[in-house]
C-alpha cells in the first residue's frame, strides 16, 4: 500500500516535470523535518494548498504556478544547496524560503547575488535588517513580540520578572531581542533560566526561580514542547505570578498539551489568526484569518497554526506583486513587492517602503490570555 | 531542603525514562553484541500509537495494548528483515543498519501519524502531592513504580525460567549455547521483542508527562545509551543505576549549577567515571582474546 | 592498466584527482560544483576518520566537535579577535589536535563502545560551547564567516572553492596513502587486528593511537574550516551529533579501512538527499531503507564489498 502510494508519488512528479506547462515558478526551501519540523511543516501544507487554489481558479494572468519545495532539515548548509538548486538548476522566478533565522541567513546572499526576490518566513529582526534589496519578510519580529508583552506587564505594574527561555535557536534569539528593549519598560530581569530543546522536566528551574524572591512575573520564550512542558510543572509547583510566552506557542494545541487547567490564566502575544473568530465583525482581518483557518483546517485536519500564516502571506504577497508586474520578471516583480501596500494578510496590514521590508506594526499582534482552555482577547 | 527534593524526584522521573531505554540497549546487546540505535523509536511507538488508537475511540487500556503489540512487531521485523541477513558483519556495520532503521521509522512515523506533538491524560489524576515541600506527579510515581516492576520482572524471567536462562546463555557464549541445542536466532530475535516491548511500555508511561512526537526517540537513544555505557554495557542493574544517574545529574545540575550546562555536567560526569572505571560502574573487565 | 594502476600506492590518489579533474567538463550549472565542493569537504574529514576507525580501529562518535572547532575558528577569529582567516584556520586547526591530544590520551585507552560514548560525549560538550557562548559564536542562530583572504585574493565563488577543495582532498588523500604506507601505519594495522598481540610485539600502542586520533582531528577541523569558509556561516548544526554521526556512516558506507570508500561514502551520502528529496515525506523512509540494503549486501562498505566481487571476478 505504501510502495504504491510511493510509486504513484514519483510517477505523478515525473509527469508533472514533463507535462507541465508550468510559466511561472516559485522556489520554496522549508525546514519541513527536523527540529523545527513545527514551522516548516505548516509552511509547506498552506503553500501547497493555495497554489493548487490558485492554479485552479486560472493562475496568475492566466500562467499556472509551479512550486518547488525542498526540506532542508533545519540545517543552514542544506538550505543554502536547496537554494543554489532552486536559482542555478530549477530556474525559479521567486523564492518563498527560510523557515528558520539560520536557514534564511543562509539563502539571502544567494538571492542577492543572483537578484531573485525572496521572502522569507524567519522569526528574527536581522533577517529583514538591514534591509537587502531582494529580501523580504512575513512574519513578525521577535522584538514585536517582546513589545507586546513588555506594554503588557507594564499595564499590570509588572518590573521584576524572570525569565525561563529554551536554548534552542527561538527561544535564544527572541530572549536575547527582548533583553535589548526591556531598559525601555523599566523592567528588570532578576533571574534566568534554560532548557533544551527536548527537556521532559522543567521544574529544577522553575524551583530556582520560586525560590527567587521580588519576581512579580515569569517570561518563557520558546516554542514546541517545552512551553507546554513549563507550563504544567509551574502549576505542579504552585507558582502563582502571572506566566507569559513567546509567540512561538501561538497554537490551539498548546493549550491541550499544557493542559487546560494549568494554561489558565497564561498570557501571550498571537497573530489575530488564533482568535479569528472571536474578532468583531468590523474588524478588516477577520475575513482573510477565518477564511485561511477554515480551508487549512479542512485540507489538513489539523488545528492552525500562525506559522503557516506567515506562509499564506507571502504567498500572497508574491502573488499579487506578480498580477501587478504583468508576468514574472524578477525586477519589476521585486519593485512591486516592494510597494504592496494596505494588504490584510493573517499577520495583520502590510505597508512595505524601500526602507521596511516588513511593513508590520505592532497593532498586529493581540495580546492573548487562556481562560477555560480557550483563547481571549486582552483590551 | 525543599529545593533538594524537588530536585530530587526531577532526577527521578528523566531518570527513570533513561533506564528504561538503557535496559531496552543492555538486553539487544547481550543477546546479539548489537548496539541498537532504533531503541528510542519503540518509545517514540508506545506514545504515538497509542495516542493515535485513543483518538481513533479506542479505550485507553486497549490503545496501550495496541502499541505494545504493534511496538513487538516492529521489533521482530527490524531483527528478521535488517539484523538477521546481516549476520556475521562487523558491530559498527551493524550499527549502521539500526540507525538507517531509526531513520526508516522516524519517516514512516511522521508519515503515518504526524509531526505535532501530543499528549494523553495521566492514569492517576494531575493533583500534585506535597512531600516535603516539594510536589511529585501521581504518573511520576506510576513512571518510577513501573521501571522498578519491569527491572524486577526481567530479573525473574532471567533467573527463574528455562527461556530467560537461554537467552543468559546466548549472551555469555553464543558458539556454546548452540552447542547446548538452544536456537539461538529465536533467542536473538526474542530479546528483540523484549526490548521493544519495554520500550514500548516506557513511551506510553512517559508520554503524559513528556509529550510524544514521531521524532523523541534520537535524543533517548543518546541518553539511554550513556546510561548503559555509564551503568557497564551489558549489565542490567547497571543500566538501570546508570540511567538514574544521569536524570539526577541533569537536575541536580540544573538546580545547583547552570541549567545552560546541564548536560554537559551529565556528561562530564560519564567521562570522568570511565576515566577510572574503563568498563562502566558495574561492567567487567574482559580480557581480548589473541 | 586500470587495475595495476590502482594497486599502486598512489593509484587511488590520481583516480582521485583525475575525478575532480573531469567532473567540471560535464557539469551544466554551478548547482552541480557546489554539490561537489560539499562531498570533497565531506571527504576530508571522512578520509581522516577512516585512517582512526578503518585503520586504528578506533571508533569516534564526536569528530563533529573537531569539524565545529575549525568551522567556528575562521568565524570567532576575525570577527571578535581581527585575526585574518587564513591564520584563523591554522589556528583552529591546530586548537583541534591539541585538544585531540590532550582528551585523546585518557580516552583512548577505553575500548569498543565505551570508546564510542566518551568521545560522543567529548563531541556534544564542545557543541555545547558553541550553543551557550553566544558573545562568541551567535548562540544557536550561528553567524557570518568573513570571506578568506590570502594575499589580496579573496577566495570566493564556487569555481574557486572547487579547485580549493578538489586540491586539498588530493593532498588529505595522498598524506592518508603515504602514512599507510609508512611504520606508523603497519603498526596501526597490528593495533587494529589485536590491541594485546601489538603490546606484546613492542609496539607503543597508546602512542599511535594518539597520533592517527589527533591527525583525524586535523582534517576534520580543516573539513570544518572550509565549509564555514565557504558557506559564509556557521551554526552549532555543524559541530552537531547528528553530523559525527554522519561522518561516520559515511565512511562506514563507503567501507572502512578505504580512502577511495571515504569519498565513495562521503559523495553518497551527500548527493543522496539531494536524488531523494523528489520524494518530499517519503524522502527520509527511503534514506534509511537504502542505508539498511547497503549495509545488508555489502557489510564490508561500499569499495571495499565491490572489491571484492569483482576481484573474485577477475582471478
Amino acid at each position: 500500500m505504501r510502495v504504491l502510494r510511493l510509486a504513484t508519488a514519483a510517477a505523478a512528479l515525473l509527469i508533472s516535470a514533463t507535462f507541465a506547462q508550468a510559466q511561472i515558478k516559485i522556489g520554496s526551501v522549508l525546514s519541513v523535518t527536523g527540529p523545527a519540523s513545527f514551522l516548516g511543516d505548516p509552511e509547506k501544507k498552506t503553500l501547497e494548498m493555495y497554489v493548487a487554489d490558485i492554479n485552479a481558479k486560472g493562475g496568475i494572468n492566466g500562467k499556472k504556478i509551479e512550486l518547488i519545495v525542498y526540506d532542508d532539515g533545519g540545517d543552514p548548509n542544506n538550505a543554502r544547496t536547496f537554494a543554489t538548486r532552486l536559482i542555478e538548476q530549477d530556474k525559479v522566478d521567486a523564492l518563498l524560503a527560510g523557515s528558520t533565522t539560520a536557514t534564511t541567513m543562509a539563502i539571502i546572499p544567494l538571492a542577492e547575488e543572483a537578484g531573485v526576490p525572496l521572502i522569507n518566513f524567519a522569526g528574527a529582526v536581522q533577517a529583514v535588517s538591514p534591509v537587502k534589496k531582494w529580501n523580504f519578510k512575513t512574519p513578525h519580529t521577535d522584538l514585536m513580540a517582546c513589545e507586546k508583552i513588555f506594554e503588557d506587564m507594564k499595564k499590570r505594574n509588572i518590573t521584576k520578572i524572570a525569565i525561563i527561555a529554551g536554548a534552542d535557536a527561538f527561544g535564544k534569539s527572541m530572549r536575547d531581542q527582548c533583553m535589548t528593549v526591556i531598559g525601555k519598560y523599566g523592567i528588570e530581569v532578576l533571574h534566568e533560566e534554560t532548557y533544551q530543546p527536548r527537556d521532559n522536566d522543567m521544574t529544577a528551574q522553575l524551583t530556582n526561580i520560586k525560590g527567587k524572591p521580588g519576581v512579580q512575573a515569569v517570561l518563557n520564550p520558546g516554542f514546541g514542547q517545552g512551553p507546554a512542558i513549563v507550563t504544567r510543572n509551574y502549576k505542579q509547583l504552585g507558582i502563582n505570578v502571572p506566566l507569559y510566552h513567546g509567540h512561538g506557542v501561538a497554537s490551539k494545541s498548546f493549550i491541550e498539551l499544557a493542559t487546560p487547567a494549568a494554561a489558565e490564566g497564561v498570557r501571550l502575544p498571537a497573530a489575530a489568526l488564533l482568535v479569528a473568530e472571536k474578532l468583531p465583525d468590523s474588524d478588516p482581518q477577520k475575513k482573510v484569518v477565518v477564511d485561511y483557518k477554515k480551508t487549512y483546517e479542512a485540507k489538513t485536519g489539523q488545528p492552525v497554526s500562525g506559522f503557516g500564516g506567515h506562509a499564506y502571506d507571502g504567498l500572497m504577497i508574491l502573488v499579487e506583486a506578480m498580477k501587478r508586474a504583468g508576468g514574472a520578471d524578477k525586477a519589476k516583480v521585486r519593485d512591486e513587492i516592494e510597494k504592496t501596500k494596505g494588504f490584510w494578510g493573517t499577520g495583520g496590514v502590510v505597508n512595505m517602503k524601500p526602507d521596511d521590508h516588513l511593513g508590520l506594526d505592532l497593532s498586529a499582534f493581540k495580546m492573548l490570555e487562556i481562560k477555560n482552555g480557550d483563547w481571549t482577547i486582552v483590551n | 531542603m525543599p529545593e533538594f527534593l524537588q530536585f530530587l524526584f526531577s532526577g527521578l522521573t528523566i531518570g527513570a525514562i533513561y533506564a528504561l531505554v538503557a535496559l531496552g540497549f543492555t538486553l539487544i546487546y547481550n543477546a546479539s553484541d548489537v548496539i541498537n540505535f532504533a531503541q528510542g523509536e519503540f518509545v517514540m511507538l508506545g506514545g504515538m500509537v497509542t495516542f493515535f488508537a485513543a483518538a481513533a475511540g479506542v479505550p485507553l487500556p486497549l490503545a496501550a495494548l495496541l502499541a505494545i503489540v504493534v511496538a513487538v512487531a516492529v521489533g521482530l521485523l527490524l531483527h528478521r528483515f535488517a539484523i538477521e541477513p546481516a549476520r556475521g558483519a562487523s558491530a559498527v556495520t551493524l550499527i549502521i543498519i539500526t540507525i538507517g532503521a531509526s531513520i526508516l521509522l522516524r519517516g514512516v512515523a511522521a508519515v503515518v501519524f504526524d509531526k505535532n506533538f501530543h499528549s494523553f491524560p495521566p492514569f492517576a489524576g494531575t493533583t500534585p502531592w506535597n512531600v516535603g515541600g516539594a510536589t511529585i506527579l501521581p504518573q511520576s510515581v506510576i513512571v518510577l513504580l513501573g521501571a522498578g516492576i519491569i527491572v524486577v520482572a526481567m530479573w525473574a524471567l532471567m533467573s527463574m525460567t528455562l527461556i530467560g536462562k537461554a537467552m543468559v546463555a546466548t549472551a555469555a557464549n553464543k558458539l556454546a549455547a548452540q552447542l547446548t541445542g538452544i536456537n539461538t536466532r529465536a533467542i536473538i530475535g526474542l530479546s528483540f521483542a523484549v526490548s521493544a516491548a519495554i520500550g514500548a511500555i516506557g513511551g506510553i508511561l512517559v508520554t503524559p508527562i513528556t509529550l510524544t512526537s514521531y521524532d523523541v526517540g534520537t535524543l533517548l537513544a543518546l541518553k539511554g545509551f550513556a546510561a548503559a555505557m555509564l551503568g557497564g554495557m551489558g549489565h542490567p542493574f547497571g543500566a538501570v543505576v546508570g540511567g538514574l544517574i544521569v536524570g539526577l545529574l541533569e537536575s541536580f545540575g540544573a538546580g545547583y549549577i547552570s541549567s545552560a550546562y546541564k548536560d554537559a555536567i551529565a556528561f562530564i560526569v560519564i567521562l570522568a567515571v570511565l576515566f577510572f572505571m574503563p568498563n562502566g560502574l558495574f561492567g567487567k573487565a574482559s580480557a581480548e582474546r589473541v | 592498466m586500470m587495475a595495476a594502476l590502482l594497486q599502486s600506492r598512489y593509484g587511488i590518489v590520481l583516480l582521485i584527482a583525475a575525478g575532480i579533474v573531469l567532473i567540471p567538463l560535464v557539469t551544466p550549472s554551478t548547482f552541480y560544483l557546489r554539490v561537489a565542493i560539499l562531498v570533497y569537504i565531506f571527504s576530508i574529514a571522512v578520509v581522516g576518520l577512516n585512517l582512526l576507525m578503518g585503520f586504528a580501529g578506533q571508533v569516534s562518535l564526536g569528530h563533529a566537535g573537531f569539524f565545529g572547532i575549525g568551522a567556528y575558528a575562521v568565524a570567532v577569529g576575525p570577527t571578535h579577535f581581527g585575526i585574518p582567516s587564513w591564520a584563523s584556520l591554522l589556528i583552529g586547526v591546530a586548537l583541534a589536535g591539541l585538544i585531540a591530544y590532550v582528551v585523546g590520551r585518557p580516552i583512548l585507552k577505553l575500548r569498543g563502545h565505551y570508546l564510542a560514548v566518551a568521545t560522543l560525549g567529548m563531541g556534544i560538550l564542545i557543541a555545547m560551547v558553541f550553543t551557550n557562548e553566544a558573545r562568541f559564536t551567535g548562540g544557536p542562530d550561528g553567524m557570518p564567516v568573513p570571506r578568506l583572504v590570502l594575499f589580496d585574493w579573496v577566495v570566493r565563488g564556487v569555481t574557486t572553492w572547487y579547485w580549493v577543495s578538489g586540491v586539498s582532498l588530493v593532498i588529505a588523500a595522498a598524506i592518508a596513502v603515504n602514512l599507510i604506507a609508512s611504520p606508523t601505519g603497519r603498526a596501526l594495522r597490528a593495533i587494529h587486528d589485536s590491541e594485546t598481540a601489538s603490546h606484546v610485539l613492542g609496539i607503543d600502542v597508546a602512542r599511535y593511537k594518539l597520533v592517527v586520533f589527533v591527525i583525524s582531528a586535523v582534517y576534520a577541523a580543516v573539513a570544518g574550516a572550509y565549509l564555514a569558509l565557504f558557506d559564509a556561516l556557521v551554526t552549532p548544526v555543524t559541530a552537531g551529533f547528528l553530523r559525527s554521526i554522519e561522518f561516520v556512516t559515511m565512511a562506514v558506507l563507503g567501507g572502512l579501512g578505504s580512502i577511495l570508500g571515504s569519498v565513495v561514502g562521503a559523495a553518497v551520502l551527500v548527493v543522496l538527499p539531494q536524488m531523494l528529496t523528489v520524494f518530499h515525506d517519503y524522502e527520509h523512509i527511503a534514506l534509511g531503507a537504502i542505508m539498511i540494503v547497503f549495509m545488508i549486501f555489502l557489510p564490508a562498505g561500499i569499495v571495499p564489498s565491490l572489491g571484492r566481487l569483482f576481484g573474485r571476478k577477475f582471478s
